[in-house]
């Protein structure tokens, strides 16, 4: 297998701008938006509901509904042994089988409604082997039962025959986790992967995939509403609001010195157990409707800095104010921001 | 009028309380129990904000359920207590029951499912008064309606609207107006921030606050997530597989938690400073089954101190710390270990 050149972004990402036809009307999911992910690196996209993140990994691995739009500029290449892959001009199935189990694997939230529930753990993990290794059955299943113990399952042979309802909740995810590594992934969607598991069996997780990422070198898409959790994780963090990207930047640049409002405004108004006595703040007003999404920049409804004339008209584009560090916000850029 | 009856500080009072459910019904022999809360004895200060936290299968929502009455008390007791009644809440007659119901409210987690689409804001908000025959005329019923509302931060204009216009964080407003308008003074509130995004949380939380200062109620705050449970209640109980493991001040209990599992839980929690990671202790294997409870303490499968006497003897509750209950044999050894590893205080 050749090695992909480090240089270059595995994944790049260019306009992508999605849109869903329905019987109100046509809705804009993701707007112009643009990001790559290195080899062997974790990328968090963090934001609340109807930010537009699980379409976004979703629109990778082209699992979006058929009322589904792409804008004509949108761009997705995969980098994949010196072969560029453009994502949104796969047509068949077979070739969207690279991103679909191949190169690219997804881990969801709720691993109940991801395993069928009437094929026992094993026959489905090495279904996915047969369809994207040369491996033969029996081999499927040795290895298969190999990454069963990887994630931490104890008596994986015996595992292996059982149905999914037959697992906890946690050991779900960990089968989850060892089905979709199973096949050695350049690129691991992880999308809410925790959210539906207690602390202590999230933690638990954390430190799995932590020591995969770094055992496979593999990069992850790490799609999370929960700040600590990308603090945990991440290695660079992109904030997303309503289907456009409002910041970028390392994991400690956007945590310890966020740049836009909106950035801002969540990590006040999280509860910070380190600091019980801090005030909750609270973002006023409600997370616009999809159907009424506002003009200029989409956070100035919300925004305590908003600048009257200027962010309801014109939309604000992701700028660089420090190296590897930006945010799409008119109160940041000199030329705009009144003295 | 007579001189008001000094309230009892302790609003509810559990003492040994269990609910036991059978799973399923077998051909032959007895069903196994699930012994869902097992021995709970716990006092909830009046105009308390009660923390009550844990992860999923230790009992939390079925011990909220039994204090609601939604749930059988299979033995112990529930005694809730105002200035002019005091109820044995397993043994209610019908009366009493009805007035009990108008006393002690539940605020639903999610406020999707919880407003009928088909009512107006006014009627979802009306109808516990016209259920509970609370009011006598139409304009009292309004007049109530528009109170509670205002209360809660509600725009009067949207009270003629459906719910399906709302968004989560007004709906949940809406929610929380249903289950104070017969003035109740008791709420259970089981997960009511949960389903809420982090922005529209913290307004919710705020509101909460507010309303138990100005109602005088005493709120149950049931949660898995520990870094709302330290901002926004007083005193915090920790529920292990159906048994209460510690119990204090919120205050005390985040600065020095003296059992191995509130430890463990509070070192779990995802630390927003990326230069903490993997640090922090971390619990093997998830919780038994609530119908195979470990004899002896019952967290020793999973404690990582747990020695020999562990696994026989179950743990007596004793007092740590002022209001700081345990259930641990060796909490005093073991507190200087469990302070909280490689978090910073601040």
């Amino acid at each position: 297998m050749a090695a992909n050149d480090p240089a270059l972004p595995l994944l790049s990402v260019r306009n992508l701008s999605v849109d869903f036809r329905t019987d109100e009307g046509r809705i804009t999911a993701v707007d112009d938006v643009s990001f790559d992910i290195m080899p062997g690196e974790v990328l968090g996209l963090v934001g609340e509901s109807g930010s537009g993140k699980s379409v976004t990994a979703k629109a990778l691995m082209r699992l979006n509904p058929g009322n589904t739009i792409y804008a004509p500029e949108s761009r997705i290449v995969l980098r994949d042994e010196g072969r560029e892959i453009d994502v949104l001009a796969l047509r068949r199935a077979r070739d969207l089988m690279v991103v679909r189990g191949g190169r690219v694997s997804m881990i969801f939230q709720e691993p109940m409604a991801s395993f069928a529930p009437a094929i026992t753990i094993g026959r489905q993990m090495e279904e996915q082997l047969l369809l994207h290794t040369g491996l033969t059955r029996r081999q499927a299943r040795a290895h298969s039962i190999d990454m069963l113990a990887r994630v931490g399952i104890s008596d994986p042979a015996k595992r292996i025959d059982q149905y999914a309802f037959e697992f906890s909740g946690g050991m779900r995810q960990r089968a989850m986790i060892a089905m979709a590594l199973s096949t050695r992934p350049r690129l691991l969607i992880a999308d809410e992967p925790t959210t539906a598991l207690d602390v202590t069996i999230q933690a638990q997780v954390l430190d799995l995939m932590r020591g995969l990422v770094a055992e496979y070198g593999m990069a992850i898409l790490f799609i999370t509403h929960d700040l600590g959790v990308i603090a945990q994780m991440a290695d660079r963090v992109a904030v997303m609001y309503l289907g456009r990207i409002a910041e970028a930047g390392s994991v400690r640049q956007v945590i310890r010195t966020p740049a836009h409002p909106y950035t801002i405004g969540l990590l006040n108004a999280l509860p910070k157990v380190d600091d019980p006595d801090a005030a909750l703040t609270p973002i006023p007003g409600d997370i616009p409707s999809p159907l009424d999404r506002p003009s200029g920049c989409v956070f100035h409804t919300r925004c305590p800095q908003a600048m009257p004339g200027l962010c309801d008209r014109r939309v604000p584009l992701l700028a660089e104010h420090a190296a590897g560090h930006a945010a799409a916000c008119f109160a940041l850029d000199p030329a705009e921001a009144p003295a | 009028m007579s001189a008001p009856v000094p309230e009892h500080p302790i609003h509810v009072s559990l003492a040994d309380l269990s609910v036991q459910f059978a799973l399923g019904r077998p051909l032959f022999g007895k069903p196994p129990m699930v012994r869902a809360v097992d021995g709970v004895s716990l006092d909830i200060p009046r105009a308390a904000f009660f923390g009550l936290v844990g992860e999923s299968g230790s009992g939390k929502t079925t011990l909220g359920r039994a204090i609601l009455r939604a749930a059988p008390v299979t033995g112990g007791s529930v005694t809730y207590r105002d200035a002019e009644v005091e109820y044995d809440v397993g043994s209610l007659d019908k009366a009493a029951l009805r007035d009990y119901r108008r006393r002690v409210q539940l605020i639903f987690q999610d406020p999707y499912a919880a407003l009928s689409p088909r009512m107006t804001v006014r009627d979802i908000i009306a109808e516990p008064l016209e259920v509970m025959g609370l009011t006598t005329s139409r304009e009292e019923t309004d007049e109530r309606v528009r109170d509670i509302a205002a209360r809660c931060r509600l725009n009067l204009e949207h009270l003629r609207r459906y719910p399906h216009a709302f968004s989560g964080g007004q709906r949940q407003r809406i929610s929380i107006a249903r289950a104070l308008v017969a003035r109740p003074r008791f709420v259970v509130a089981d997960e009511s921030v949960a389903a809420l995004d982090v922005s529209i949380q913290a307004d919710i939380l705020n509101l909460l606050k507010a309303l138990r200062d100005d109602l005088r109620l005493t709120i149950l705050f049931i949660s898995h997530d520990l870094s709302v449970v330290a901002h926004v209640c007083d005193m915090v109980a920790v529920m292990y597989l159906g048994a209460i493991v510690e119990v204090g001040p919120s205050r005390a209990m985040f600065a020095q938690p003296r059992h191995p599992y509130t430890a463990a839980l509070f070192s779990a929690i995802p630390s927003l400073d990326p230069d903490e990671r993997g640090r922090g202790q971390r619990l093997e294997g998830e919780i038994p089954s609530a119908t195979s409870v470990p004899p002896g303490c019952r967290f020793h499968t999973r404690c990582p101190f747990a020695r020999d006497r562990c696994r026989t003897e179950s743990p007596e509750w004793r007092q740590v710390a002022p209001g700081q209950h345990v259930a641990c044999h060796f909490s005093e050894e073991l507190a200087a270990r469990m302070n909280r590893p490689g978090r910073r205080q601040t």
